[in-house]
């Protein structure tokens, strides 16, 4: 059936990867110049660092089976490793502690990962929250992490890479989505890789998993370990690229659960979902806020914004689970492929 | 060391635990009722906890007398609990329950949300007409309330227990947690029995709201004592009664008694997570929790 489609399709004619490379240059290239700050601050920086948590969760979730309510935490570890590291090791190249920040946050996802090999589902689930309650109490508790700041705040290092510096929003935006490409590029790699199909094999029945000689237990903490590896790295374009100041209250539950939202509206087990994922989560707030001032004025204040905010967050993940399981990614496709029918039709 | 310990005050914290524990346990038999009945770890329950005291403290604060706020409150639940039985559950029937989990998550964000909007934010008072004063007995110091909240849950339990066993419809309850399809094969009218589980667990997040509500105050933070109750529920197992309640005296007592014994050594404030620990560690020995069905999943 989607065979058929495809060869109807002419986009198929066209090498598969030629829509990311045009995507990934139009970023590089227009959008620094066409973009304001605004852009840059209130969008794409916080669309860069949750795309990314969204593919480390994608792996993890999506692809692997394995459901963590613990994201936010892996973020947290992510940005205090590199902080502490940046600030500790003199001389480190910026690259080097992302890099060692994010074999932490895999470090920790291992540990928080080990009740995997026992349990699974729902049982699985509530102990990924120990995660996420553990690491905000050691980062709030213990003030090394932070050196000895005040509630736990850190502050951004300068971010230059080998004499290079980013500068000012877009800069940091640029830094931001070389960091998200070379790791969606990595991890788009991983999934279609036989590590990949083993992920989707553990997800889909782990029982016939093993029969077919796959390392269940390895492979599960395997992926908990590169899911962490990213949402780690994603914590860190969080903290230096996006806020540049950060506490670790900043990453809390909610902040888990809003990266779980990203992959569920996205669409489970896709690359491209966490993308469309994110870029809902992000601007929604923002257009809901001028709609709802829109049409009420001043009752619209910020109270009631938060208040219907989690309301249509909360209506629209029942509304995917519902009409559209399989995320965004399933919507765009299908759209796609009637406008094309309907244009070689015409 | 040994000869200095103060056996007083070791009672004192564990008896403190021990109906902490209970206050958890109230939480977690909502849980425990959708789960057994339709299979659904209903993440909700916090967020139905707060709808139900914010309710009700706004209606008593309006000049509603406390039984009629009582009833309108209990009427709002049951009506809630059907009405998310039909929309939401409904067209999410045969979907995998990891699917119907986040269904209640989205779900929880709507009801805190919902709650909040028409009731406000700020933080309301509730009395119940019960003091928190400390009552002595047997030389060891418990709160009133303490004693209070846990009759109130030992009575819910009870009544539990007996509408399970000796009413019709409780053992269709027992039916469908049984085996859904058998139940269904036999002409039990499964929407039926779904939306009177879900009245129930309404109720019992109105008991367990007006508790914890006269507690900490009717506010947001209300909704997250599902994260207390999670962990009971691993360790007591999703699909017994018995075992929230075990479960939830077990956690409330080594949680305090971590809380006061070994705290320091970790600078303090480790309640926040060591509910999930001792859950965690004891599930690694034994998987299927204290009282869990054996067929639950796990590896």
């Amino acid at each position: 059936m989607s065979a058929i489609a495809t060869q109807l399709s002419p986009a198929a004619a066209l090498p598969k990867w030629l829509a990311p490379l045009l995507l990934i240059a139009f970023a590089y290239v227009v959008i620094p110049l066409i973009g304001n700050s605004y852009l840059f601050e209130a969008i794409l920086l916080p669309f860069l660092a949750l795309s990314l948590a969204g593919v480390g969760l994608n792996i993890l979730t999506g692809y692997a089976g394995q459901v963590s309510l613990g994201s936010a935490a892996f973020m947290a570890a992510g940005a205090f490793a590199a902080y502490n590291f940046n600030l500790r090791i003199e001389g480190l190249p910026l690259v080097a502690s992302i890099i060692l920040s994010g074999l932490v946050a895999a470090a920790i996802g291992i540990v928080f990962g080990l009740p995997s090999l026992r349990l699974k589902g729902f049982y699985l689930a509530v102990s990924t929250l120990a995660a996420q309650f553990f690491v905000q109490w050691a980062l709030t508790k213990f003030s090394w992490f932070s050196n000895n700041s005040a509630s736990g705040v850190i502050d951004a290092p300068k971010l230059s890479i080998a004499g290079f510096e980013f500068d000012g929003a877009v800069g940091r935006y640029l830094f931001a989505l070389t960091v998200v490409v070379v790791l969606t590029f990595l991890a788009h790699r991983l999934v279609t890789s036989q590590t990949g199909r083993n992920f989707i094999a553990i997800r889909d029945n782990d029982t016939a998993a093993r029969i077919i000689g796959i390392p269940v237990l390895k492979t599960k903490l395997l992926a908990f370990a590169i899911s962490s590896f990213i949402i780690g790295v994603a914590g860190v374009i969080w903290a230096f690229a996006y806020l540049r100041t950060v506490e670790p209250a900043g990453f809390d539950l909610d902040r888990s659960f809003q990266i779980l939202f990203i992959i569920i509206i996205g669409g489970l087990a896709s690359i491209r979902g966490a993308f469309l994922g994110a870029a809902l989560i992000v601007v929604f707030p923002l257009v809901l806020s001028r709609l709802g001032g829109f049409l009420l004025g001043d009752l619209f204040d910020s109270g009631v914004l938060d208040m219907s905010q989690r309301i249509v967050l909360g209506a629209l993940i029942i509304l995917f689970l519902i009409l559209e399981p399989d995320g965004l990614v399933a919507l765009w496709d299908r759209v796609r492929r009637r406008l094309t029918l309907a244009w070689q039709s015409s | 060391m040994i000869g200095d310990f103060d056996y007083q005050f070791f009672l004192e914290v564990l008896t403190g635990g021990l109906l902490s524990g209970v206050m958890y346990s109230l939480v977690a038999i909502g849980f425990v009722l959708i789960y057994k009945t339709s299979g659904v770890l209903n993440f909700a329950q916090g967020a139905l906890l707060l709808f139900a005291a914010l309710t009700f403290v706004s209606l008593v604060e309006r000049g509603v007398p406390f039984a009629l706020a009582l009833a309108v409150t209990f009427a709002i639940m049951v009506a809630l609990g059907i009405g998310i039985e039909r929309t939401v559950l409904r067209p999410l029937t045969n979907k995998p329950p990891i699917t119907l989990f986040m269904a209640t998550l989205g779900l929880s964000y709507i009801i805190e949300g919902a709650a909040q909007l028409i009731w406000g934010t700020q933080v309301h008072g509730l009395e119940l007409g019960i003091e928190d004063v400390p009552l002595e007995v047997g030389g060891v110091l418990i709160s009133q309330f303490d004693i209070f909240a846990a009759a109130v849950a030992a009575a819910m339990v009870l009544l539990l227990s007996l509408f399970f066993r000796y009413t019709r419809i409780g053992l269709s309850f027992r039916a469908v947690a049984d085996d859904q399809f058998a139940a269904l094969a036999v002409g039990l009218r499964l929407p039926l029995i779904w939306a009177s589980v879900w009245a129930a667990a309404g109720l019992v997040a109105l008991v367990a709201g007006l508790l914890w509500g006269a507690r900490l105050g009717v506010q947001f933070s209300l909704s997250l004592v599902v994260l207390k109750a999670l962990p009971v529920l691993v360790l007591g197992g999703f699909d017994s009664i018995l075992g929230a309640i075990v479960g939830g005296l077990l956690i409330g007592a080594s949680e305090k008694l971590a809380e006061v014994y070994i705290g320091d050594y970790f600078g303090g404030g480790i309640e926040s997570w060591f509910a999930y620990v001792v859950a965690l560690v004891f599930l690694l020995v034994r998987p299927s929790g204290l009282f869990g069905q054996k067929l639950v999943e796990r590896v």
